[in-house]
């Protein structure tokens, strides 16, 4: 019980503390990538102890919602996490939910930034509002078929015990085609859910383009750190959920100082990674139109489709 | 448990029969007949729960002179289950009539009123008793009617009057249908007790079998609102009085999921092929997914929701169809769980939308709007309506912790569990199931999000909006009775799938409940333990505590938490509710993106300035979605009975000797057949 307690906190304190890392690092990717210095990766760090420093300017126009908003996108974003194996495969709250229960708790995020989005009665909350709900009603499908294609394989649905059989190699029925597709798949979701290039650029706010950051831009203060926060663990989640569920090896599969100590670096090693091939991704590409995103996401449902066929026929 | 049976049937009759007999007193006749429902509810909720936890079924019979009628009542687990959920929502409805009415005081007469609003509870709860088919259609058109009267309740509008001939008829279709079930069945057993339906001497040919299912599919799919036979519902819904809207989309669209449960399972005893599982499914997944499409393009509010119960009986038929696929492959535990999984649903839309109804109803009364164009600003103005409704929309767009994403959950996992099927067609089919239900879960989401967010949040929009007060204090707590429930029902899996199981264990053979309560009851695990599980009472405190931690973090980082208010930027202009998103605008993207479905015409009329045309008089905008099932495929078919109803004209000469005439040859040709 107190090693489950203690694997918990460890991993509340992880998915706080990686996120301005991530987002500093794959800052720093693109500033090279575009032949310029950057700022430090710890400069996200910085960032979000001056905003919580600032007193937040809050529309009058706005309710409770617009304030009540940033803590539960951050509790939900942070339960979501929880949900997930990070460096010990076997999850305390394994029993809580699972990859269903994450995609809805994340959609309980998005369900009140888009109410956020709407309270300030600007026109720009409304767009970003509206265009948030666009893109993540068309990923929802994708991440559906392509969670199950990856669950067939462990024959579950919960997160560790896919992790961890896995890690172990028991019990899995191996078939590499569809697991590559369903992670393409899934991979373009989580660009899409996460609001990065080529579906949203966290780098703009210009009204033309902005989905995300039109949202937030009512926001100041700490509110502003809490949903700026919430969304780098977002983006960790999912980095964690790819690292962990289509390249488990290295994690902990069981609590001993020596395997919990290598689980951990193998992890930031592996999302650290994954960091950098979504900033080398965002230099490459340019951001899309909104009206280009449905196709995107319409070739990642076919192609978790086809993971689930081949799946099938695959092993007659 | 017999007397309270007949204390509850006592009390609605009375409750449909008293209010009538106070003359001229709106408040007395108000308070007479809702306080009469509300105490039947009460001995309803009682009733139901004694049914379910009940070793064996209640039955009581009186004779009628009437050959093969039979006023048999049967109280089993299943009708225990649907009794609840009418008297949960009866009890809710009826505190919220108490204050609703008002608004009809001088202009409608509220005995009258009342009196309906009984005598359509009595029916539905006599509905789910019926043991018999001849007093099953009975009290099965006494429902319609009443409803039908309910629906008519402020006659001099056109478009009521029209939304309810409409209703009128697509109900008897649906009844003809019914009816027919129930030859089919009298002409094999020569009785219409269901006792002899349950056990015929011999069992059903293959064709009648068959004919059985459609004549159920569309008969009691006309009540729930499938597609395509859903087009009555967003009509009827939003023309009721709203306590009345939120019984009829609350509970008695459920009669027709009953039907279909107690002639598939019961009745014909789950004897049947894998293809009619798979028909309900496709049926279920269509009609969720368009239900919820035409919902997002909905801006009045009681069609928005009408349109949304399309959607979730989508929804639970899925679950139904689920169920009925692996019944027939033998897999009774998930068959089970598809079946439990659709009860669940059941109670959990009753519960969300006769809140979201009465929510729509408090606007109403509120505004005297139902265009969600002219809400805005309402949350500061009506705290408590919001706060409800927004739970209820949080339900109904299945986020956790809430009973809609229990529900939904576990209907997923029986569309996942489908790996274990024999056939490759059914093994691809259930994910895709399973997809189409993903989308639609987001779009409910979104379509709530616009609902709560245009409403309730932001500048109010109208003068309407902007004098809004709170309503009553009857009305808020008809309200927050049924926002507990939905809190309940999603935090307490443990206290309802116990009851559910007694009454899919009968039916499939297989008790789940000890496997499905995994933890002592704090988690749910479907079947087998290392597939899925979720634990809400956990995921619940999970949220507010981390919460807390946001909170606490907030402090620790940047010392007391203070802000100050000032207007929203609007590029140095004032900011005006012109600014804001409308409800069309938020939707605009969805609307392109599915452009093939709702194929909008768009109509832009300008008017320029005569002597420049870069000025700009006067803009008009119009938008419409085309109806596609009204237009292609019920027009066609009023065009061509009218048609034939001119020809047949030429018989009606108005000539008394000819109507004499065929009264004869009508005569002799009867006497002929009986020789």
């Amino acid at each position: 019980m107190n090693l489950a307690m203690a694997v918990v906190i460890v991993q509340i304190a992880m998915l706080l503390a990686l996120p301005p890392f991530i987002i500093g690092l794959i800052r720093k990717v693109k500033a090279r990538l575009q032949c310029r210095r950057g700022a430090s990766v710890l400069q996200p760090y910085a960032d979000l102890a001056k905003l919580f420093k600032k007193q937040p300017v809050v529309s009058s126009t706005t309710s409770w919602i617009f304030t009540a908003t940033p803590y539960i996108v951050f509790s939900s974003t942070l339960a979501a996490g929880l949900l997930v194996p990070i460096f010990v495969s076997q999850n305390p709250f394994n029993f809580a939910g699972n990859v269903i229960a994450l995609v809805y708790l994340l959609a309980l995020g998005t369900f009140f930034l888009i109410l956020a989005g709407l309270d300030a009665g600007s026109a720009f909350g409304g767009m970003g509002s509206s265009r948030e709900a666009i893109v993540a009603t068309l990923a929802e499908p994708a991440m559906m078929l392509s969670i199950f294609a990856i669950a067939l394989t462990a024959g579950s649905t919960n997160l560790s015990t896919i992790v961890h059989k896995t890690a172990l190699m028991e019990g899995i029925i191996t078939a590499p085609p569809p697991h590559l597709m369903a992670l393409v798949a899934f991979f373009v979701v989580a660009l899409a859910e996460t609001g990065r290039v080529p579906v949203d650029n966290p780098a703009t706010h210009l009204e033309l383009t902005m989905i995300h950051e039109a949202m937030l831009l009512e926001y100041s203060g700490r509110y502003l750190a809490l949903l700026e926060w919430a969304a780098g663990i977002k983006l960790l989640v999912f980095l964690s959920v790819i690292a962990n569920v289509f390249a488990p090896w290295g994690i902990a599969t069981s609590v001993t100082p020596a395997k919990v100590a290598v689980g951990m670096v193998v992890y930031v090693v592996k999302v650290s990674a994954l960091a950098l091939l979504i900033g080398v991704i965002e230099s490459m590409f340019a951001k899309l139109r909104l009206f280009r995103v449905p196709e995107l996401l319409g070739a990642a449902f076919i192609l978790s489709l086809l993971a689930l066929v081949f799946f099938y026929t695959l092993r007659g | 448990m017999s007397t309270l049976l007949v204390l509850l049937l006592s009390c609605y009759i009375a409750g449909s029969v008293l209010p009538l007999c106070v003359p001229h007193n709106s408040r007395a006749q108000n308070l007479l007949a809702h306080g009469l429902a509300g105490a039947a509810s009460l001995l309803g909720i009682g009733l139901g729960l004694c049914g379910l936890v009940a070793s064996k079924p209640l039955t009581l019979s009186l004779p009628s002179s009437i050959p093969h009628l039979e006023f048999a009542f049967r109280l089993d687990a299943l009708a225990a289950f649907f009794i609840l959920t009418i008297s949960l929502v009866g009890l809710a409805v009826s505190v919220y009539a108490f204050g609703y009415v008002t608004k009809f005081y001088g202009r409608t007469s509220i005995g009258v009123l009342g009196a309906l609003f009984n005598g359509f509870l009595l029916s539905m709860t006599l509905v789910v008793l019926a043991d018999n088919g001849f007093f099953f259609l009975i009290v099965w058109e006494l429902m319609s009617l009443l409803s039908y009267f309910l629906v008519v309740t402020e006659h001099e509008k056109p478009d009521v009057r029209y939304a309810g001939f409409f209703y009128l008829i697509m109900t008897h279709i649906g009844m003809a249908c019914i009816i027919l079930t129930f030859l089919v069945f009298f002409q094999d057993t020569h009785s219409f007790a269901f006792s002899s339906f349950r056990s015929p001497d011999t069992p059903l040919s293959e064709g009648l079998h068959t004919l059985v299912f459609f004549t159920v599919l569309i008969g009691f799919g006309t009540k729930v609102g499938i597609v395509p036979l859903h087009v009555w519902l967003p009509y009827a819904h939003p023309a009721a009085p709203s306590h009345v809207s939120a019984l009829m989309s609350g509970v008695m669209i459920k009669m027709g999921i009953y039907g279909m449960v107690r002639v598939y399972f019961d009745l014909l005893g789950g004897q049947f092929p894998w293809w009619w599982g798979f028909i309900i499914l496709l049926v279920g997944a269509v009609s969720a997914l368009l239900g919820v499409m035409y919902a997002l393009m909905q801006h009045d509010l009681k069609s928005l929701l009408g349109f949304h119960s399309v959607e979730n009986i989508g929804i639970i038929l899925l679950g139904i169809g689920a169920g009925m696929v692996f019944h027939t492959y033998g897999l009774n535990e998930v068959a089970a769980l598809g079946l439990l999984a659709a009860l669940y649903h059941t109670i959990n839309h009753a519960a969300f939308k006769a809140l979201l109804f009465m929510g729509a109803g408090s606007l109403l009364f509120a505004t005297h709007t139902r265009n969600i164009e002219e809400y805005g600003g309402l949350l500061r103005r009506m705290p408590w309506t919001g706060f409800f409704f927004l739970i209820g929309a949080l339900s109904i767009a299945a986020l956790p912790p809430t009973n809609g994403f229990v529900s939904e959950w576990l209907i997923f996992q029986s569309l996942f569990l489908s790996f274990q099927l024999p056939s490759l067609f059914l093994k691809l089919m259930l994910p895709i199931a399973a997809a189409m239900l993903a989308l639609t879960g987001a779009l409910a989401l979104v379509c709530f999000a616009k609902a709560f967010g245009i409403s309730f949040l932001a500048q109010p929009r109208s003068l309407h909006a902007r004098r809004a007060v709170e309503v009553p204090l009857s009305m808020r707590a008809g309200m927050g009775t049924l926002a507990l429930l939905c809190v309940v029902l999603g935090l307490g899996p443990m206290l309802v799938v116990p009851l559910l199981d007694r009454i899919t264990g009968p039916f499939t053979g297989a008790a789940i409940s000890a496997q499905v309560l995994a933890l002592d009851g704090w988690a749910l695990a479907p079947v087998k333990v290392e597939f899925s599980s979720i634990s809400t009472p956990v995921l619940g405190a999970m949220l507010m505590a981390l919460g807390a931690l946001g909170l606490l973090l907030a402090v620790i980082m940047g010392g007391p938490l203070t802000k100050r208010y000032y207007k929203t930027w609007a590029c140095g202009l004032n900011l005006s509710p012109r600014m804001e998103y409308t409800a069309t605008g938020f939707v605009q993207p969805i609307k392109r993106v599915f452009e093939t479905i709702y194929q909008p015409t768009v109509k832009l009329e300008t008017e320029f300035l005569e002597e420049s045309k870069y000025f700009i008089k006067h803009r008009r905008f119009e938008f419409h979605i085309e109806p596609v099932f009204e237009k292609y495929l019920y027009t066609p078919i009023v065009t061509y009975c009218l048609a034939a109803a001119d020809r047949f004209r030429i018989i009606q000469a108005g000539s008394l000797h000819l109507y004499l005439a065929y009264i004869f040859v009508t005569l002799v040709v009867l006497l002929l057949f009986a020789v």
